[in-house]
């Protein structure tokens, strides 16, 4: 996984509260074995007409956001399916940080594991910065992680909140699986004393 | 562990599954089961292969193919015409053999959807942490087990080291007084209760169902309301595990039998919450003041029930609230004040991880024996499992849903989310059991009203939503 310390970017503004992963990638696009290529169909029925035209008036088929980074948002983003194609498909088409006022819970775990950042901000700022992300090519925002806060065009530096260990895998852009196996003596003690105290649970190859 | 504190059913759960809390108070949780579906698992299995990992924990995992198997014709995996289905469906089948995880094949009567096998198989314990790479394990919490679907990272992380990284989530009681009127179901009280606390209500929280409505259920009511939890943005729903659920997981395959069941059953007892627990959050509803529910729009909580009409934008103030519900109501084609029973459909599906459940083909049944769908409907019925199939084949309700017009399908998440070949065309208007009425999510351009068995089936026969209790 990829760190994430600092991110300067163009933001695309897509103000829409309940933007749920199957307008972040239909089902029909999760029949793959990969986690790459899936870019160009993000946000699929919201960026192609029904003959898989781009429809000129989505945000990110706008030439000053082709290259956005960043994407700020309304509220409960990512709601839905626990699928990880969405964030698969954002990373894929260069979105590196969401900013909502809130978001769903599995999206906001899928996200982190795949060195994207999801900020929670309150939705008065969350319209300021969707204000600042109409401004296109000439609204650079910055995302810093070590300090925590969001820096608006203006220079507004706007702090934001996140937990310590999740931070701290994203700045060094480190594998959970690999902090988990620092725990495996553990793992094995307490699958000892289940087995001790819980005798009659089974197996899923008892049967 | 907390001491005297009055623990809720959440509370317990977590606490004995914690195998260790790190300094910032994030746990490393023990998960007892982990089902394993051919659409979330590829690039995990793929990821344990390139770091030379293995499955730490076999007995724990139990695999089945569910979202892509066509519902009619031959089922085999060399027989899915589609190729990046097939694809799907037999990476799962080499990674079941590479990493020895117990498999379900898809001609095994067991084989079905995931939430739908894993109660009826006996794999889903009270007590029990229970994750699948999809978003409605939230359904096992009916038995009383802390469920929650996860990412694809997730499932690796649970195949190579049977734990998860988690924070533990706030704890919200639903309490629902008195019991559902005639015509009403599980369903109608779940959309009636997203309906109420909004599609992000939940949110942070793990939502336990209590009250006399939740009480009065059998356990495939409580398992549409917990999978439907998800919907409510939560990250899982539970419901305390009793008589019902006991008499319910006796007997079944993977369950403890005979002592051992016994020894279950004193443990599962002590479950439910102490008199005392505090939750984050209280909501109560009254069961006797919810009619069949229908949604309206593009989210399960735009919903009203049956009698109501489509909602005008116009008497929304905030700006981005009404633009939202503008943009669904053009999505769904519907005019504001229009009565919800004049609305006509093309399609009506019954099946599904919400209410693919033999209680749930009976209650369809129940309203389309000695009717016929009406004409232009297409109506499919799709059992939730190979089980749920003949057991309603041995009941006659086959013969009953035949007579009326029904297809007869095999079981499959079919129509739910369209990875099948079944999905609706651009346009067309569906009366559904599932879970979710997202633009497209039964197809591109395909608009859903989501409803129960019940209604489902009196919409099938009557070509519009219709409410099931005038039908007598």
């Amino acid at each position: 996984m990829d760190k994430f310390t600092k991110l300067t970017g163009v933001a695309a503004p897509l103000p829409l509260a309940n933007v749920d992963t199957d307008k972040i990638i239909p089902a029909r696009f999760l029949k793959t074995i990969k986690r790459s290529g899936l870019g160009v169909h993000l946000f699929d029925t919201l960026r192609y007409d029904a003959e898989g035209k781009e429809r000129p008036e989505f945000v990110l088929n706008q030439a000053q956001y082709r290259h956005a980074e960043i994407i700020v948002a309304h509220e409960n983003f990512g709601c839905g399916s626990s699928r990880e194609h969405a964030p698969w498909a954002l990373l894929d088409f260069g979105i590196r940080c969401i900013i909502a006022p809130d978001f769903a819970d599995i999206f906001y775990n899928n996200s982190f594991k795949n060195g994207i950042l999801p900020i929670r901000l309150p939705r008065a700022v969350c319209d300021a910065l969707i204000e600042d992300a109409k401004l296109g090519g000439n609204a650079r925002i910055t995302v810093d992680l070590e300090r925590q806060v969001v820096v608006r065009p203006s220079g507004e530096e706007i702090p934001f909140e996140i937990d310590p260990f999740r931070k701290h895998l994203l700045l060094n852009g480190l594998d959970d699986i690999g902090q988990t196996m620092q725990h495996v003596t553990s793992i094995d003690s307490y699958e000892a004393r289940r087995r001790a105290d819980q005798p009659w649970m089974p197996g899923t190859t008892a049967a | 562990m907390s001491g005297n504190k009055p623990r809720t059913l959440f509370d317990k759960i977590w606490d004995s599954h914690v195998v260790e809390r790190l300094p910032d108070g994030t746990c490393v949780l023990y998960i007892d089961r982990h089902l394993v579906h051919e659409v979330t698992s590829p690039q995990a299995f793929e990821g344990l292969r390139l770091a030379g990992r293995k499955v730490r924990r076999p007995d724990g995992t139990i695999a089945v193919a569910d979202h892509n198997i066509p519902t009619v014709g031959p089922r085999t995996p060399a027989d899915i015409k589609e190729e990046d289905s097939r694809i799907q469906v037999q990476t799962l089948e080499k990674n079941v053999v590479e990493f020895g995880v117990p498999y379900i094949p898809i001609l095994d009567v067991r084989q079905g959807i995931v939430h739908i096998i894993g109660p009826e198989l006996g794999i889903s314990l009270p007590g029990t942490t229970i994750v699948c790479g999809d978003s409605h394990t939230s359904t096992h919490g009916a038995l009383g087990a802390l469920a929650f679907g996860i990412g694809t990272s997730e499932v690796e992380h649970v195949l190579a080291t049977q734990t998860l990284l988690q924070s533990p989530a706030k704890n919200m009681l639903i309490r629902v007084d008195n019991t559902l009127g005639f015509g009403t179901s599980g369903k109608d009280l779940v959309l009636a209760i997203i309906g109420k606390i909004t599609t992000a209500g939940g949110n942070g929280h793990v939502i336990e169902y209590a009250g006399e409505a939740i009480r009065a259920l059998d356990m495939a009511g409580r398992m549409t309301v917990s999978n439907m939890s998800i919907e409510a943005g939560a990250r899982a729903g539970l419901v305390a595990p009793d008589e019902t659920t006991f008499a319910y997981v006796q007997g079944r395959e993977f369950a403890p039998k005979g002592a051992a069941f016994e020894q279950a059953v004193a443990y599962w007892r002590t479950l439910p919450s102490d008199p005392g627990a505090v939750y984050d959050k209280t909501v109560v509803l009254d069961a006797r003041e919810i009619a069949p529910m229908v949604t309206w729009g593009t989210t399960p909580g735009a919903v009203v029930p049956v009698t109501g009409v489509v909602p005008d934008p116009s008497a929304v103030t905030d700006e981005a609230a009404r633009a939202q519900m503008q943009r669904m109501l053009d999505y769904m084609a519907l005019t504001p004040g229009t009565r919800m029973q004049d609305v006509k459909i093309d399609v009506v599906f019954i099946g599904s991880c919400t209410n693919g459940r033999i209680e749930d083909i009976r209650a369809a049944a129940a309203v389309a024996k000695g009717r016929k769908v009406a004409a232009g409907v297409q109506a499919l019925v799709v059992p939730g499992s190979g089980q749920v199939k003949l057991a309603a084949e041995r009941e006659g309700l086959d013969r009953i849903l035949l007579e009326a017009g029904f297809e007869w399908r095999d079981p499959c998440c079919s129509m739910c989310l369209g990875m099948n070949p079944d999905k609706l065309t651009p346009g067309q208007r569906s009366a559904s059991t599932s879970n979710r009425n997202f633009e497209g999510r039964q197809g591109p351009g395909g608009r859903t009203h989501l409803v129960s068995p019940a209604m489902a089936a009196a919409a099938a026969v009557t070509g519009r939503l219709a409410d099931v209790r005038q039908l007598g």
